[in-house]
């Protein structure tokens, strides 16, 4: 397990190094505080579109710190042939694995908790209040989400070739889930068979991410979620994290890493 | 050569840039008032701005209902029109809303129904003054779109509604500046006057412009709402009414129930109003227009 952790611990000093984090926040932050000082009607109560805005750009920037950080671990690590003396530690390729997941994972997190304190404090100088509870449990859902993100990530850095195609697809992939994930049972229903049972098996075949998306709920002042819900779709997640981390190790086990 | 200290060369400096400012700044104002006119969503997006002004509406209306808003793909169940935007509860077009809006039915399955403690699913209208939040898509949505009637309409009608009458008045004058021909601007901007400065003289200028458009509008062939023409036609009646002009008020009562959706509603109002024309004295002059 010491292993897993000094190996996570490289990742996440990596993302401090670069600055990808930085640019995204400062982006993150300039157009929160901008879009957040410009009045309309001269009314300065509104504060829902800053809310809304804030978060959208949060999903966004923890969505690319995800992507790009994870897509290029392993790929990086052979590329400048440091792989060969990690693994001959010796450290073996699940551990390599299980130690680049958690540090990217892990990297996630504390990007998180940075931009939701930033959300915190513009929103709740708007409203004068703060609902950290709600807060604290869309970072939750939200990092939880990102795991199963990095785990697919992590499995596409060794299926593709290059990081910038791994990142695309993935990119591509979990926004077409995001956005279109809880409607396709709709979709299914509306096809003829056979391609009615192929889309009800996709549905329920992928990760439902739509679920870690409580910005709605955050926005519009809603109630919490029920913590048991909430221990729930922990569980799911931890899951298809289990699974995707698995096939990424049955990928890594059997490849050729000389160039 | 002399050394200057530095905080000499600094105040230097500020001078140069406080004098220079106050040549630039007239100069400024200029450059300003030509990018009003030719905006910075105007000259990156062209028209196609139009096509996120309806965006923008349409987020407004989401935020009207804290999130509860049919997808894409339930857009059959989609509200058509934005009069629920103005209703009140018990009218018409807010129960005809109401079915609109039961568009989540039972769940299919078990990941649709598990699915839904992470979304709102209670269909709620801002109240309370919290119809601010609103405003601010509204408003990116006239930007976007200055062609866009109803934009200015819902949003005066909320304004109004939260005592914002200055700002209701100035954006309706906006947008009348941008739509010269609006009969639905005029007939806000009409009770605005009407309703909350109380000015019944400037109300019945600015109605009667508004029945004129909408006479020139359907003599040009261009088909007018009908029930714009019944909304303003009812208002001013009401007006003149009021005011003791009771023949206008009557031949507007009868314009009112040529458009409306239910003449014979008004079929007693008119025979009523009638009444009290035979009653009237002959020789009571109607009052000063």
């Amino acid at each position: 397990m010491n292993t897993v952790f000094a190996l996570a611990g490289v990742v996440v000093r990596e993302l401090y190094r670069r600055k990808d984090f930085y640019v995204l926040f400062v982006l993150t932050a300039v157009i929160t505080l901008l879009m957040g000082s410009v009045s309309f009607f001269h009314d300065t109560q509104i504060v829902r579109y800053v809310k809304e805005i804030g978060l959208l750009l949060i999903w966004i920037s923890a969505l690319v710190i995800a992507i790009a950080t994870t897509a290029r671990q392993i790929p990086a690590e052979c590329e400048n042939r440091t792989i060969f003396p990690l693994l001959a530690k010796p450290v073996t390729r699940g551990q390599v694995i299980l130690g680049k997941f958690a540090g990217c994972w892990l990297a996630c997190g504390l990007a998180l908790v940075v931009f939701y304190l930033f959300f915190g404090v513009v929103t709740g100088s708007r409203e004068h209040h703060w609902p950290w509870l709600n807060f604290a449990q869309a970072l939750w859902l939200q990092w939880i989400m990102l795991g199963i993100v990095v785990a697919l990530v992590l499995l596409g850095s060794l299926v593709f070739t290059a990081p910038s195609s791994n990142s695309t697809i993935s990119f591509i992939v979990m926004l077409g889930i995001l956005l279109l994930g809880r409607h396709l049972n709709q979709v299914a229903l509306q096809e003829p068979e056979p391609l009615r049972s192929i889309v009800y098996g996709f549905y329920f075949l992928i990760p439902h991410l739509e679920w870690y998306d409580v910005r709605d709920l955050i926005i519009y002042d809603q109630d919490l979620v029920g913590w048991l819900d909430c221990a729930l779709v922990t569980l799911y997640a931890a899951v298809y994290m289990a699974l995707l981390l698995f096939g990424a190790w049955l990928v890594f086990r059997r490849k050729a890493l000389n160039l | 050569m002399k050394k200057f200290s530095p905080g000499l060369i600094l105040l230097l400096l500020l001078a140069a840039c406080f004098s220079l400012a106050t040549v630039l700044q007239p100069r400024a104002s200029g450059w300003s008032k030509r990018a009003q006119a030719d905006n910075i969503l105007k000259v990156l997006l062209g028209d196609g701005r139009r096509l996120f002004a309806n965006q923008f509406f349409i987020q407004a209306d989401v935020s009207f209902h804290s999130g509860y808003y049919p997808s894409i793909f339930d857009q059959a169940r989609a509200p058509k029109d934005t009069r629920h935007l103005t209703a009140r509860e018990g009218e018409s077009a807010a129960e005809e809303h109401e079915r609109q809006m039961n568009f989540l039915g039972p769940p299919r399955d078990w990941i649709e129904r598990f699915g839904r403690h992470f979304i709102v699913t209670r269909h709620t209208h801002l109240h309370g003054n919290q119809e601010r939040e609103i405003l601010p898509w509204l408003k990116i949505s006239a930007e976007l779109d200055p062609q866009k009637v109803e934009t200015y309409t819902v949003s005066a009608y909320w304004l109004r509604s939260m005592g914002k009458v200055k700002e209701a008045g100035d954006f309706l004058r906006e947008g009348l500046r941008n739509n010269p021909e609006s009969c639905e601007i005029l007939f806000e901007l009409g009770r605005l006057h009407y309703e909350n400065y109380h000015d019944p003289a400037r109300a019945r200028n600015v109605w009667e412009l508004g029945l004129r458009k909408w006479s020139e509008q359907a003599a040009a062939g261009k088909k007018p709402d009908l029930l714009q023409l019944d909304q303003i036609a009812m208002n001013l009646s009401r007006l003149e009414e009021k005011e003791g002009n009771l023949a206008r008020a009557l031949d507007l009562l009868q314009l009112a129930r040529k458009a409306s959706p239910h003449p014979e509603a008004l079929q007693g109002q008119i025979d009523e109003l009638k009444r009290k024309l035979a009653a009237a004295p002959p020789s009571a002059a109607p009052k000063v227009r």
